[in-house]
């Protein structure tokens, strides 16, 4: 028993005190942030990497990711008790969630909604450690053509899955993958875009752009529009669903946390898709349809479940590719990198306590979660009613100190300040920021990738097709992209016929 | 039908698209484009820059036909405000130290909000400060001066 094995290694490092202490802080904070609305686990994430600095790497990846799936536990409460979701994954859950708590049934809401996370999580955390192993031994015999096509393959996912119009999507991929580009060039040593500023060959900073685009240019477009909210706090009497609730939701949990799992592994589903997904699928399967958007359990049970299954699940391409699958998986990445660890397949082997305790602590976290926040629903109802007028300038406080603290330099802020304007435009010109990220990310890998697959294969482009793994990826790749575009032109000709 | 061009989202988003492309490709001239079996420093950043200016072309050409406006308020204010604390922080943490640029930080911050009070950012930005500074540089031993010359 391999398996039996390796999971007593990792609760064995999970359990030390200081990892259990991270693990808290992790989900602690996670929650925070996934109850306030308008902070998101990505900035906070930034704002937190100096703290990881000091951390041995262990420590400060149980923690980001605590931080990370803690914030879709917190961002149930605040849709169902202020019909305001805390993070986008809970829009959904806002629908059924809220007329539940109008209907004083607030109590049997939350505690559904955190059994089904934590039934989502157990599942997720359990096929990181089956399937894990073997995908990074596949990725192992993976050279430089699979590689470029997967990541090919990612970015196109990321862009047609990302909310709004596809063509803009896909041009920020590019975008992204431009804004990659520069800094010095690895094979010739050539600097490109840095416009002879010796801070910019080193490339512009992953945080630089994940704080300025998601954190700065959010509070800029967050102070144009007000805000109202009504809390419906005080009915949270009893906690307890009754036996009927339980046996309503059994089946939405199952499917939900199917379903999130299988989104979770896709590159770019972020999830709110997973969340949505599996309520169409309960709204279908329900006997009586029409008891959705009433307070109906099994619309908060199964997108819960479904977005804490996704967001486990994201981390398998992440410790087992190397591969981002989501922004916030990017900024992992990046906070591995600057501890020393280079992601990718031989992860698992060098450093199995990063990947076993990791994954033993997800499951830790899960249980944490269950345990501290329905006890403590009160106190997060409380944190919402701090004005958001407190609340943005020490996100900008700490953001600020977190990029400064990286290389200790001002031109790092001054482009933060950059990209905050910058990110604030994209969002009212309807470009979401997301795919942008992703080909970020991905960029010098991919042109390092493409350029390597060249050499090996003479300057022959079939490459990417006559290898079956990268032809695998291909096919996927135009596979979904007919998938999306065959029904958009098709609805774009009933409007116009219509 | 009467485009205004003023307010039109697509229209601008493939006019930004075109020129970030463009520029793209005009600055990677100046790199050796190579081959594709020996790819030179410029070849990727031509061939992203002109996809990006054929995405640009399309959405401008959407944005003609669907003449979709842009939502939501400009909120100038906040736009020009918060920016500007941020460099006001990069100079001063150069030049001043952590206490000053933090302050300033976080009250010039407030400051981008319509419902800014003075004193209520002040008390913010005291106590703030006061928590960064236990926590980042007696906490964690950043090693910045809390102010400099002092």
């Amino acid at each position: 028993m391999d398996l039996f094995h390796n999971l007593i290694f990792g609760f064995g490092v999970a359990l030390s005190w200081q990892n259990m202490l991270y693990c808290l802080l992790g989900v602690s904070v996670g929650t925070l942030i996934g109850v306030l609305p308008g902070i998101g686990p990505l900035a906070t994430i930034a704002m937190l990497l100096p703290i990881t600095f000091n951390v041995a790497p262990v420590g400060a990846l149980i923690m980001l990711a605590g931080i990370y799936y803690g914030a879709q536990y917190g961002g149930s409460t605040t849709a169902i008790l202020v019909n305001l979701p805390g993070e986008t994954s809970s829009v959904v859950t806002c629908i059924d969630g809220y007329q539940m708590a109008r209907q004083g049934r607030a109590g049997p809401a939350l505690a559904i909604a955190a059994i089904g996370s934590f039934v989502a999580g157990t599942f997720g955390t359990l096929l990181i450690a089956v399937a894990g192993p073997p995908l990074a031994e596949i990725a192992l015999k993976f050279g430089a053509p699979e590689y470029f096509s997967l990541m090919l393959m990612g970015l196109i996912a990321a862009a047609v899955l990302a909310q709004g119009d596809m063509g803009k999507s896909l041009a920020m991929v590019a975008m992204g993958l431009l804004l990659g580009i520069v800094g010095t060039d690895v094979n010739t040593g050539v600097q490109r875009f840095s416009f002879g500023i010796t801070e910019l060959s080193d490339g512009i900073g992953f945080i630089v752009v994940a704080v300025g685009v998601f954190a700065i240019g959010e509070i800029v477009s967050n102070l144009g529009d007000s805000e109202r909210r009504t809390v419906f706090a005080d009915k949270v009497t009893h906690l307890y669903p009754t036996r009927d609730d339980l046996k309503r939701s059994a089946g939405p949990i199952a499917r939900g946390t199917l379903l999130g799992s299988f989104f979770g592994v896709l590159p770019g589903t972020g999830p709110s898709i997973a969340s949505f997904a599996s309520y169409m699928v309960e709204k279908k399967l329900a006997k009586d349809p029409s008891r959705f958007g009433r307070g109906a359990i099994e619309g908060v049970a199964a997108p819960e479940s479904a977005n804490n299954a996704d967001a486990q699940c994201k981390f398998i391409p992440m410790l087992t590719l190397g591969l981002p699958a989501s922004s916030v998986m990017a900024l992992m990445l990046g906070a591995l990198t600057i501890q020393g660890i280079q992601p990718g397949p031989d992860v698992m082997t060098t450093r199995p306590d990063l990947f076993w305790g990791l994954v033993a602590s997800m499951w830790i976290g899960n249980a944490l979660l269950v345990v501290l926040n329905l006890p403590m629903i009160g106190l997060w109802v409380k944190l919402l009613k701090v004005p958001y007028r407190l609340l943005f300038p020490a996100i900008m406080a700490f953001s600020a100190i977190g990029i400064y603290s990286v290389n200790n330099s001002s031109l790092e802020i001054y482009l933060t300040a950059i990209f905050g304007v910058i990110g604030f435009l994209w969002i009212r010109l309807g470009c979401s920021p997301a795919p942008m990220l992703l080909g970020f990310v991905l960029g010098p890998m991919m042109e390092e990738h493409l350029r390597r697959a060249m050499l090996m294969s003479k300057g022959d482009p079939s490459v990417f097709i006559t290898r079956p793994i990268s032809l695998l990826f291909i096919i996927a790749t135009v596979g979904i992209l007919i998938a999306m575009i065959l029904p958009a032109a098709r609805r774009r000709h009933a409007d116009i016929s219509g | 039908m009467q485009l205004e061009f003023r307010r039109n989202k697509d229209f601008w988003t493939g006019a930004m698209f075109i020129a970030t492309g463009a520029t793209a490709v005009v600055l990677a001239r100046q790199y050796d484009f190579g081959t594709t079996l020996r790819m030179g420093p410029g070849y990727f950043p031509s061939v992203l820059g002109g996809v990006l200016v054929l995405f640009g072309i399309y959405l401008l050409a959407q944005g003609l036909r669907s003449n979709d406006k842009i939502e939501g308020t400009w909120s100038l204010r906040a736009l020009v405000v918060l920016p500007l604390s941020l460099v006001m922080f990069g100079l001063l943490m150069d030049h001043a130290g952590f206490v000053p640029a933090l302050m300033v930080l976080i009250v010039g911050s407030a400051a981008a909000s319509s419902e800014f009070k003075l004193t209520e950012a002040l008390l913010l930005a005291t106590g703030l400060t006061a928590f960064a500074v236990v926590l980042f540089i007696w906490g964690l031993g950043l090693p910045y001066p809390l102010l400099v010359g002092w």
